[in-house]
C-alpha cells in the first residue's frame, strides 16, 4: 500500500562520459609522445593552459546561458586585464624584484585583484551602455559587441600603446620543478592552482547557494525565475561583471604564461574560448571546463608531436566534438 | 526594360535613385573625369567592395546570418588568381585556373561550414566562422611557399591588362587607353553584371524564403521550407561571389597579401559599410562602398591635419592621430546599428513615403 512512497525519485543519472574524455585524451596521446617526463611537462602545460581558459570563459558561457547575449567583446576584459597587470607589477618592482616567494606572490595577487576590479567596472559600464539596448536581438548583439570590441581594443593602443609589453615572471616564480627526468615550470603549478580555486569557488557558489540556485534556474528557465519574483536583470548585470572579472584574472594569468602582453590577445584569446564554449555546449559550465581542458591538452600534444596542425587541433576537435553531440558536450536543456 | 534588369526592385524614391545614377555615373566615367592614378585605384576598390559588400548583404541583410568568414572566401579568391598566375606566368589560362580552383574551394568550404554551423544554431555560425577565418588567415601566412607569407605575392597579369599596354598612341578625352583603363572596365562590367544577378537572386522566389527565414525562421519551417538546405544555399552564393569579387581585387592590383584581402579589419570595414548603406537593401552596397571609400582617405587625411594641430597635448593627440582610426570608425559602427539600422537607403526610402 505505500509501496509507492518506497521507490525512490528517478534521478538524473550523472553523464560521466565527456569528463573521462580529458584523462582518456591525455592517456591516448602517452604512447606518441614517448618518454612519460615529456609527457608529465606537456599534461601539465596544457591543464595550465586549459585552467587559465577556463577562468576566462567561464564568465561568456553563464552570460550566454543567463541572459542568451552573446559578448563578441569578452576578449576585451581579457586585455585589460593583462595591460592593467603590467602597470600595477611596474610599480611595485620593489616586491617584484625581491627575492622572497611571499612578496612575489604578493604582488601578483595584487596585481590580479587590481585587474578584476577595473574589469568589472569596465564591464559594469560595457553592459550598461553598449547590451542593456540590444537584448533579445541576436543579429544587433553580435554587431555592436563586436563595436564595442574594435573601440575597446583601440582604447587600449591609446592609453597603454600598440605595441607588445613584456609581463615578465618574478624571479622566484621562473623555473621549474623537476620530478625525476620531468621538468614542470614553477609557474604552470601557480595557474593550476589559482584555476582550481576559482573552479572550486564556482563551483560552491552555484551548487551550495541561493544566488547560484537562482542562476542555475535562471539558464534553465528566465521566466519561471522571473514569476517567481526575483529580478533577474540585477542576477544578470551581477553575472556579467563577474564574467568580466574573471575575464580579467584570465587575462592577467594568459599574459604572465605568454610572458607578454599585445592588444591583439583579447581578440586571439577570444576565438580560443568560442571554440572552448561550442565544444561544452552554450550555457554550460561543466561542458565549458571539459572544453577548455581538452583545447589546453590537444594544444601542447599537438604543439610537440606535429607543430604545423597545432593550428587545426582546435577546430578539428570541435568538428569531432559536434558530429558526435551537436549540441555540444553538456547541452543546456531547453535551448 | 530598366524595370527587368533591376528585377523589378526599383530605389523606390527619387533621391535615391538620383543618388545611385550619380554614383554609377561618376564610376562609369572615373577614366574620363578625373585622370590620375589615385581616382581611379579608388574607383576601382569602390567597384570591387561593392560586389563584396551586396554578396554579404545577402548573408547578412536578406537571410540574417552574421558570417566572420567573408573575407575568407574574398581571400580564396584573391590567392587563386595570385598563386595561379605567379606558378604559371601570366596569361589567360591561369586566371582562369586561378578562378576555378577558388570557386570549387568556396564552394567545398563554405558547403561544410554551412551544414555544420547552420543546423544548430544561427549564433554558432557567427562563432564558428570567426574561428575558421582566423586558422584560415594564419594558415594563408605560414604556407608561405604557395603564399608569399605576410609578404604576399605580385605578380603578372595576361598582357592585354598591363599597364604597358598602349591601344591607341594620343589619349583619348584625357584618359590614355591603355591595359589599366582595359582592367577598370573589365572590373566594372563584371562587378556590374554579378551585382545585378545578386539583385535578380534576392528577388526571386528563392530570395522571398530568404527573408521569411530572417524575419522569423520558426515560422518558415513550419510552411514547409528546409531553412537548413536555404541558409546553406544562400552561405555558398554569398562565399562564391564574394570569392569573385577576390579574383577581381587581385587583378585590379596585380598583388595579393593577407592585409589586402583576408585581415580582419576588412571585416570590419565589410560590416560598416553595410550597415551605413542599409541592410537588405542592394542599393545601399553601392551607396555604403561610395561613401565609406571616400571618407576612408579623407577622414584620415582629416585626422592627420587634426593630430598635428594638438600635438604635445597627451590624450588628445593620442586619440585623434591616423592610426587610432579604427576606434573612430568603431564607434560610428556602433552608432549606426543603434540609430541608423536601416541605413542610408532605409531612410530615403521611408522618408519618401507621407503618411496615411
Amino acid at each position: 500500500m505505500n509501496q509507492a512512497t518506497e521507490i525512490a525519485i528517478p534521478k538524473a543519472g550523472f553523464d560521466w562520459l565527456p569528463l573521462a574524455l580529458v584523462p582518456l585524451l591525455a592517456l591516448a596521446l602517452l604512447p606518441f609522445v614517448g618518454s612519460p617526463s615529456t609527457w608529465l611537462t606537456l599534461t601539465v602545460a596544457g591543464l595550465a593552459m586549459g585552467l587559465i581558459i577556463f577562468v576566462i570563459a567561464s564568465g561568456l558561457t553563464l552570460v550566454f546561458g543567463l541572459m542568451d547575449v552573446l559578448n563578441f567583446g569578452h576578449g576585451v576584459f581579457i586585455a585589460l586585464g593583462a595591460f592593467v597587470a603590467t602597470s600595477v607589477l611596474g610599480g611595485m618592482s620593489a616586491w617584484i624584484g625581491a627575492p622572497s616567494l611571499l612578496l612575489n606572490l604578493g604582488a601578483i595577487f595584487v596585481a590580479m585583484l587590481v585587474a578584476m576590479s577595473v574589469a568589472a567596472a569596465v564591464g559594469l559600464a560595457f553592459e550598461r551602455v553598449l547590451v542593456r539596448p540590444v537584448y533579445g536581438q541576436h543579429l544587433k548583439q553580435i554587431l555592436i559587441t563586436m563595436g564595442g570590441m574594435i573601440i575597446g581594443e583601440e582604447l587600449i593602443k591609446v592609453i597603454w600603446g600598440p605595441q607588445q609589453i613584456a609581463l615578465p615572471l618574478p624571479e622566484t616564480l621562473r623555473g621549474a620543478f623537476l620530478w625525476g627526468d620531468a621538468a614542470v615550470e614553477k609557474y604552470r603549478v601557480l595557474a593550476v592552482a589559482i584555476g582550481l580555486v576559482v573552479l572550486g569557488v564556482m563551483l560552491y557558489t552555484l551548487n551550495r547557494t541561493k544566488i547560484g540556485l537562482l542562476v542555475r534556474a535562471g539558464v534553465q528557465d528566465r521566466e519561471m525565475v522571473e514569476s517567481l519574483g526575483y529580478r533577474i536583470r540585477r542576477l544578470f548585470i551581477g553575472v556579467f561583471v563577474t564574467g568580466s572579472a574573471l575575464a580579467g584574472l584570465g587575462g592577467v594569468m594568459w599574459g604572465l604564461y605568454q610572458q607578454n602582453v599585445t592588444p591583439q590577445m583579447g581578440a586571439q584569446v577570444n576565438v580560443l574560448i568560442f571554440i572552448v564554449i561550442i565544444i561544452g555546449g552554450l550555457g554550460s559550465t561543466l561542458g565549458c571546463f571539459v572544453g577548455a581542458l581538452l583545447v589546453g591538452l590537444l594544444a601542447n600534444y599537438t604543439g610537440f608531436l606535429v607543430p604545423k596542425l597545432a593550428l587545426f587541433s582546435n577546430i578539428a576537435l570541435m568538428v569531432a566534438v559536434l558530429l558526435w553531440r551537436p549540441q555540444g558536450l553538456y547541452p543546456v536543456t531547453s535551448r | 526594360m530598366l524595370n527587368r534588369i533591376l528585377s523589378h526592385d526599383l530605389p523606390r524614391n527619387r533621391w535615391l535613385a538620383l543618388l545611385l545614377i550619380l554614383m554609377l555615373l561618376g564610376l562609369a566615367l572615373t577614366p574620363f573625369l578625373f585622370p590620375g592614378t589615385k581616382a581611379l585605384n579608388v574607383a576601382a576598390k569602390i567597384i570591387v567592395f561593392t560586389l563584396l559588400v551586396a554578396s554579404y548583404d545577402l548573408l547578412l541583410g536578406y537571410t540574417g546570418i552574421v558570417s566572420f568568414a567573408h573575407t575568407m572566401f574574398f581571400g580564396i579568391g584573391a590567392y587563386g588568381v595570385a598563386i595561379a598566375s605567379t606558378r604559371m606566368g601570366p596569361g589567360w589560362g591561369a586566371v582562369a585556373l586561378g578562378v576555378g580552383g577558388a570557386l570549387l574551394l568556396s564552394l567545398l568550404l563554405s558547403l561544410v561550414i554551412g551544414l555544420f554551423s547552420l543546423r544548430v544554431k544561427a549564433i554558432f555560425f557567427a562563432m564558428i566562422t570567426l574561428a575558421v577565418a582566423s586558422a584560415f588567415l594564419t594558415l594563408a601566412s605560414q604556407l608561405s611557399d604557395w603564399t608569399g607569407g605576410e609578404d604576399g605575392l605580385n605578380f603578372k597579369v595576361p598582357e592585354a591588362l598591363q599597364p604597358g599596354t598602349q591601344y591607341l598612341e594620343d589619349p583619348l578625352l584625357g584618359a590614355s587607353i591603355d591595359g589599366r583603363f582595359v582592367s577598370y572596365y573589365l572590373l566594372f562590367v563584371v562587378s556590374l553584371l554579378l551585382v545585378l544577378a545578386l539583385l535578380r537572386i534576392v528577388n526571386s522566389p528563392f530570395g522571398r524564403v530568404l527573408q521569411a527565414i530572417r524575419e522569423n525562421d520558426f515560422r518558415a519551417e513550419a510552411i514547409g521550407y528546409r531553412t537548413v538546405i536555404y541558409r546553406t544555399l544562400s552561405n555558398v552564393l554569398a562565399a562564391l561571389f564574394a570569392c569573385l569579387a577576390g579574383a577581381l581585387l587581385a587583378i585590379w592590383l596585380r598583388y595579393n597579401g593577407p592585409d589586402t584581402s583576408l585581415s580582419f579589419e576588412i571585416m570590419l570595414d565589410i560590416l560598416l559599410i553595410v550597415v551605413i548603406g542599409g541592410m537588405g537593401t542592394m542599393y545601399g552596397a553601392l551607396i555604403g562602398s561610395v561613401l565609406f571609400m571616400l571618407a576612408q582617405s579623407y577622414l584620415q587625411d582629416l585626422m592627420r591635419l587634426g593630430a598635428s594641430a594638438v600635438e604635445g597635448v597627451p590624450l588628445l593627440s593620442q586619440l585623434i592621430s591616423p592610426e587610432r582610426w579604427l576606434l573612430w570608425l568603431g564607434v560610428l559602427f556602433v552608432l549606426a546599428v543603434y540609430h541608423f539600422p536601416s541605413g542610408v537607403v532605409g531612410r530615403l526610402r521611408t522618408s519618401g513615403r507621407r503618411p496615411g
